[in-house]
């Protein structure tokens, strides 16, 4: 099913069962002190809902046809799910201890989750809530990304320093590779052919070849008037063209803008406090930030980089997600 | 922590070798084990890798009981720390053919710890963390065959450490009384808290903290407005009748002192700090060695994955973290750090690699943490906690410095005294 069949099914799915004015987008956004998922429309940024999850919620994912958001609620040690149309949670995942990011293969079969606290990463058939596997990685799994093509996940391990490359047949760590103190996020570029890692202590962007396992790319940030030790990349969103990436950058209040041809910052919009995570509207005219500190959400007009608003959420804000 | 149903089939799934580890390791760890089957973690050396042996070496001093009785007496202070790192550094090593050894070697009450240091110098230079009074830290130091060792300091606080008597072989993870001193100064002069009254007890420590206190006074433009001593030895942590002797001894060392905003006690002999507090004479916060309190680690503070850190020492250990577990746990992380990021692993090359202005090591508060190479201090972020609560982290905004703000703690370059014997 193409995403604008799904959508036409899912708005006429609406105008029946008549839910809290969820016409539009909606964004999701996981509030980690508050236990909840605050949800706004994607056009008033009025909150539609507040939903109450488990304790600590931080990572979310949709599945491909967003009908479902599995939400990590690391205290609680389990995957809430919730439904994208009712907005409440419907079903609760044995996620294994302390679940903080997780992806979806592109078929939506499995979920990859990085269990915090154990030092591995949960696969599990998201139908049936069955184990696949436990894969031991490093300390403190965080970044986790499923490549486009669904032949190997990246978990990045914040303790150890070092970006794990998991065969998603075998489900067998394949390669480690070494990048700099306490990676957070693993993202693919769009095409697929290299995934970023964040190092948030280290301040850098590590970029990898996933044939080769070699850091093709380091970068970092350098912001007139910011210490060097605020900078902390954590989340990471490519425009769909891949040309550009934006990386949240934590206390330094501010998001970066990299041209991915450069790798090399060529903007940082002054956000709120300790960004953590972004996402960007259907349209990709807008881009929102999940400041940690603020408890809000900032607006950013993608065209000319500027901060338009923000938008009060829940406590804590760490991730933020758009469904069309 | 509730073991689910499916992680009971998971541990039977796993190898037979596996389930007799995790038989083995449920005997001696009983309740402190994870509750799922934890992936293996490599206790023994791969045939081909780099092998890294790191000493522990303590001794059982005589220590001054806890005045609360909320807080254990402990006698594994230090080399829990030490043995968590250990695993995560080895979690870490599999990945590269990298394997990290712990010795522990702990003094009795009434043995000469050289006595025990001597042998382990004898196979060449060594890693310790040395977790001993500044006497035995000194003469360890000081020994000829110590010289190209690299010692890791996780005990003493002492001053003179990182001045008169630093020593080039010796790497200071436990900030310094300078260190706390100025952290919570920082804090009370933002809260424009300015005049102190201290209150000292009369044992070492407590005179050297009461020095950093008069130091910070004077460098943040703070005032001590009057000092006092307190002789007794209340030490009531076991007595009957201990409060109402404390309900009256408290307001009357405190009863008419020069106007203060807060009593500054230092009572790191845990004497009677505890005591202070709600119980002055004039109603003033209390800092110092006990209340508010500038600390390496704490169990009250979370953040920068600070609960993840809680929960695995909770998790090993059966305990919460002390500031010596902490020190010694960030010792063994500095050693992995060198070893995981150049595959080097003698005493020499982790001497020269965290000297190095790059170096820096996670130490879960924020931001990397190196050794200022003027005195091979550790910089790193103070907690500024009350007994139950973290109440702020200095420096604070606004104590500028051209390098590192965490260099506004404790001695700068410009004022350090220590000059190393090449």
């Amino acid at each position: 099913m193409t995403r604008s069949v799904a959508v036409a099914a899912l708005a006429a799915a609406l105008v029946s069962i008549s839910v809290p004015a969820a016409k539009a987008e909606t964004i999701f956004v996981s509030n980690e002190r508050d236990n909840t998922v605050t949800v706004l429309d994607g056009t008033s940024y009025e909150i539609l809902k507040v939903i109450e999850t488990g304790a600590r919620p931080r990572g979310m994912v949709f599945t491909p046809d967003f009908k479902l958001l599995l939400v990590c609620a690391g205290d609680d040690n389990r995957l809430d799910v919730i439904d994208t149309e009712t907005l409440e949670v419907v079903r609760h995942l044995d996620s294994g201890p302390d679940p903080e990011l997780l992806d979806v293969d592109p078929q939506g079969e499995r979920v990859y989750i990085a269990n915090e606290d154990e030092g591995y990463v949960t696969v599990m058939e998201i139908e049936s809530g069955k184990v696949l596997a436990e894969i031991p990685v490093g300390v403190e799994p965080e970044g986790m990304a499923v490549s486009p093509d669904n032949k190997f996940t990246v978990a990045t391990s914040e303790t150890t320093s070092m970006a794990h490359f998991i065969d998603n047949e075998t489900l067998e760590v394949t390669a480690n590779v070494l990048v700099d103190t306490r990676p957070r996020v693993a993202k693919f570029e769009p095409n697929g052919k290299l995934v970023w890692v964040t190092a948030e202590i280290g301040g850098t962007v590590s970029v990898i070849d996933p044939e080769t396992h070699k850091i093709v790319e380091k970068f970092g940030f350098d912001i007139p008037g910011v210490r060097r030790e605020l900078i902390q990349p954590v989340g990471v969103r490519f425009s769909d063209d891949g040309k550009r990436a934006f990386v949240a950058l934590g206390p330094a209040n501010r998001v970066a803008v990299v041209d991915v041809a450069t790798y090399k910052a060529v903007d940082y919009i002054l956000v709120g406090q300790r960004p953590w995570h972004l996402a960007m509207n259907t349209d990709r005219t807008k881009l929102y930030v999940a400041n940690g500190l603020t408890n809000d959400m900032t607006i950013v007009d993608v065209a000319t980089l500027k901060p338009e608003k923000s938008v009060p959420v829940g406590r804590l804000p760490w991730g933020v997600l758009v469904k069309p | 922590m509730a073991v689910g149903p499916r992680v009971e089939l998971l541990i039977r799934a796993k190898t037979g070798l596996a389930v007799a580890a995790a038989a083995i390791l449920a005997g001696w760890l009983a309740a402190a084990l994870p509750a799922r089957a934890a992936p293996e973690s490599p206790s023994e050396a791969p045939p081909d890798a780099l092998v890294t042996k790191v000493v522990y070496l303590s001794k059982r001093y005589p220590e001054p009981p806890p005045l609360s009785l909320l807080e254990k007496i402990l006698s594994d202070e230090g080399v829990q720390g030490a043995r968590l790192a250990i695993n995560e550094i080895n979690q870490t090593g599999r990945f590269l053919k990298q394997h990290f050894e712990l010795v522990e070697v702990v003094a009795k009450r009434d043995e000469d710890v050289l006595n025990l240091a001597r042998p382990i110098l004898a196979e060449g230079p060594a890693l310790l963390l040395a977790d001993l009074e500044p006497s035995d830290l000194l003469a360890l130091a000081d020994l000829p065959e110590a010289k190209a060792s690299v010692i890791f300091n996780t005990r003493s606080s002492r001053d003179e450490l990182r001045q008169q008597d630093c020593r080039a072989n010796v790497f200071h993870l436990m900030p310094n009384w300078a260190m706390r001193a100025d952290a919570l100064a920082q804090y009370l002069v933002w809260k424009k808290w300015r005049r102190w009254f201290v209150v000292h007890g009369t044992t070492p420590q407590d005179l050297e903290y009461l020095a950093a206190i008069r130091r910070a006074a004077k460098k943040f433009g703070a005032k001590v407005v009057d000092e006092r001593v307190y002789e007794f030895d209340a030490g009531s942590r076991r007595t009957d009748s201990g409060h109402q002797q404390i309900q009256t001894q408290m307001p009357l060392l405190t009863q008419g002192a020069a106007d203060h905003d807060v009593v500054f006690v230092a009572d790191a002999g845990e004497a009677f700090g505890d005591y202070l507090m709600f119980r002055t004479y004039e109603p003033r916060p209390v800092v110092g060695s006990q209340g508010l309190q500038a600390v390496a680690w704490h169990r009250a503070y979370e953040q920068y994955a600070g609960t993840q850190l809680q929960n695995r020492f909770e998790k090993l250990a059966g305990r919460i973290m002390m500031e010596r577990d902490y020190t010694a746990w960030l010792g063994a992380r500095v050693v992995g750090e060198v070893v995981t990021r150049t595959g080097k692993n003698t005493p020499q090359d982790i001497r020269a690699r965290v000297l190095e202005s790059d170096f820096e090591v996670a130490g879960f508060k924020g931001i990397g943490q190196s050794f200022r190479t003027w005195d091979h201090q550790m910089r790193q972020p103070m907690l500024i906690s009350g007994p139950r609560a973290l109440v702020s982290i200095s420096p604070q905004e606004g104590f500028l410095h051209e390098r590192f703000l965490t260099d506004t703690l404790g001695f700068d370059q410009p004022e350090t005294q220590c000059r190393f014997e090449q």
